[in-house]
């Protein structure tokens, strides 16, 4: 990343998303009433690290292992017709039936819902699971669909042309969630 | 309309070596699709493909077939037999009358050399070859280059031989396509009468005898006979020809290494390859038959999207 990002404006400092991610890994517990039947699937890519370090948060406090999945959304999104593919689909690991589980995606920024929509699609593939929740880091506001979250990191009111990026240690060498001006080129 | 890989896919000789690794790297994850109970994404869902299958194919129709049903697209098979085309009618009139129907795709094998690209310069529709006359198999060439990469790492620097009747061969021509491309070393081995004229100007080694071949590759690339396509005596005999450049056990053991072996099917057994060697440990012809539909799925998706340009923009702005 580089460090000239005079203009991005830092919302969540490495050690806040730590916090955050904490009391989130709390709530999952508390509304899953336990980690019995618990399956966390993370949406590629940020999603994913988000995913392992919450499993790990829980894993910790509650002394128990957790089953992790990964969901890549590419191949349902419903606008390849205008976007054109897109040419990196990630891998999308749930070796396990998630028939009766309780699942839940997470991801690192809840803005249209559409990306939610499609990895409901795509887990109804896989299974049927005795329900679903959504835990996401940032949300934004500016859903186009019915979705609301279970779970919220911290909610944010953003222009619309701005972009919000989660960093990730693994992918980006730090971890904080920055907004990007639309004038930014960078790409999440 | 262009996709990342244009129009058309015609074969790997025009094809940039980023634009072969582009989907070696697609086909990657949906190799994981086809493990799954439902086996079945929506991506291309609401496009139309019709495969025009001019000769016989079994591999490659169905291989085209399920790589098409699992991305949800919507297939038409139009065999040559029991068509217009007995008829008497053209390639062009054929392609143009499905294409009134509204499709989207036409995955068309045809006898005759450069079929695929007389049909692409002429119909709107994208057009992928699935084989042409001894030109070119690009997805067959693809799904080698997957298979050898899956075992052998990055390429570069790889020794492959395509062994058997690379006259009449165009799986020899996209293999040696791609290959170079991906920077491996390339080589050929068979009898003079199943060696095109100047095959040399391809860049690649020739052997004149498969013990040599043996002892040089990495990978084995061992061609069918094409029996059907010999109209006069290239070889004395099927048994002769086993013989002298059959790849069998015994050659095998002899081998300083162990050898990757590579067929495309349908295979003559104990003709160019031995069933001992078919079957055996170092065999992955099976596992080519696994990925060509990962690297089919891959092409027609690349193929199929709109405008990449757009992808751009849309990004972080849809999540």
């Amino acid at each position: 990343m580089p460090e000239h990002d005079s203009e991005k404006k830092t919302v969540l400092s490495a050690s806040a998303v730590e916090r955050t991610l904490r009391r989130m890994a709390g709530e999952i517990v508390e509304l899953n009433d336990g980690t019995d039947n618990l399956v966390i699937v993370g949406i590629q890519r940020r999603g994913v690290q988000l995913a392992t370090r919450l499993c790990a948060l829980i894993e910790e406090s509650e002394k128990t292992s957790i089953l992790q999945g990964s969901l890549d959304i590419t191949l349902y999104r419903d606008d390849l017709q205008t976007i054109g593919p897109r040419p990196v689909v990630g891998p999308t690991n749930i070796p396990w039936g998630i028939d009766g589980k309780n699942v839940v995606i997470v991801d690192d920024v809840l803005y249209t819902g559409r990306t939610v929509r499609a990895a409901l699609d795509e887990i109804a593939d896989f299974g049927r699971p005795a329900r679903i929740a959504l835990a996401v880091l940032i949300d934004r506001g500016g859903r186009e669909l019915p979705i609301q979250p279970d779970v919220v990191g911290k909610q944010l009111t953003i222009e619309p042309g701005d972009r919000v990026d989660v960093l990730v240690d693994d992918l980006d060498g730090r971890t904080a969630v920055v907004i990007v001006p639309t004038s930014g080129d960078a790409a999440p | 309309m262009t996709s990342a890989l244009g129009k058309d896919l015609l074969g790997l000789e025009f094809l940039s070596s980023e634009q072969i690794q582009l989907i070696l790297d697609t086909a990657e994850p949906f190799k994981e699709i086809s493990e799954r109970a439902i086996k079945k994404v929506p991506a291309l869902r609401g496009s139309t493909i019709v495969n025009l299958f001019f000769e016989n194919s079994t591999r490659t129709r169905i291989s085209f077939e399920f790589a098409e049903k699992r991305l949800s697209a919507d297939t038409v098979n139009v065999a040559s037999s029991g068509s217009s085309v007995q008829k008497g009618e053209t390639l062009v009139d054929t392609a143009r009358n499905l294409e009134a129907m509204r499709i989207d795709m036409v995955v068309i094998r045809h006898g005759a050399s450069g079929a695929a690209t007389f049909l692409a310069d002429r119909i709107e529709s994208g057009v992928i070859n699935a084989g042409d006359g001894t030109h070119e198999h690009p997805t067959q060439g693809l799904l080698d280059l997957l298979t050898l990469r899956d075992n052998l790492g990055d390429l570069k620097g790889k020794r492959v031989c395509i062994c058997g009747d690379v006259l009449h061969s165009r799986v020899a021509r996209s293999n040696i396509w791609g290959l170079t491309k991906m920077g491996a070393e390339v080589a050929v081995c068979g009898p003079r009468s199943l060696l095109p004229n100047a095959i040399e100007d391809f860049g690649v080694t020739v052997f004149e005898r498969i013990e040599q071949a043996i002892e040089w590759a990495d990978a084995l690339n061992v061609l069918r006979l094409q029996l059907e396509r010999m109209t006069s005596g290239y070889i004395p005999s099927s048994r002769e020809y086993n013989r002298v450049f059959g790849v069998t056990r015994e050659r095998l053991d002899r081998a300083p290494r162990d050898i990757l072996i590579l067929h495309p099917g349908p295979m003559n057994r104990g003709v160019e390859i031995d069933s001992d060697v078919a079957d055996g440990p170092h065999s992955v012809i099976l596992d080519q038959v696994t990925n060509g539909v990962a690297v089919r799925m891959a092409v027609l998706y690349l193929l199929a999207g709109g405008k990449p340009e757009l992808a751009e923009a849309a990004k972080g702005n849809s999540r």
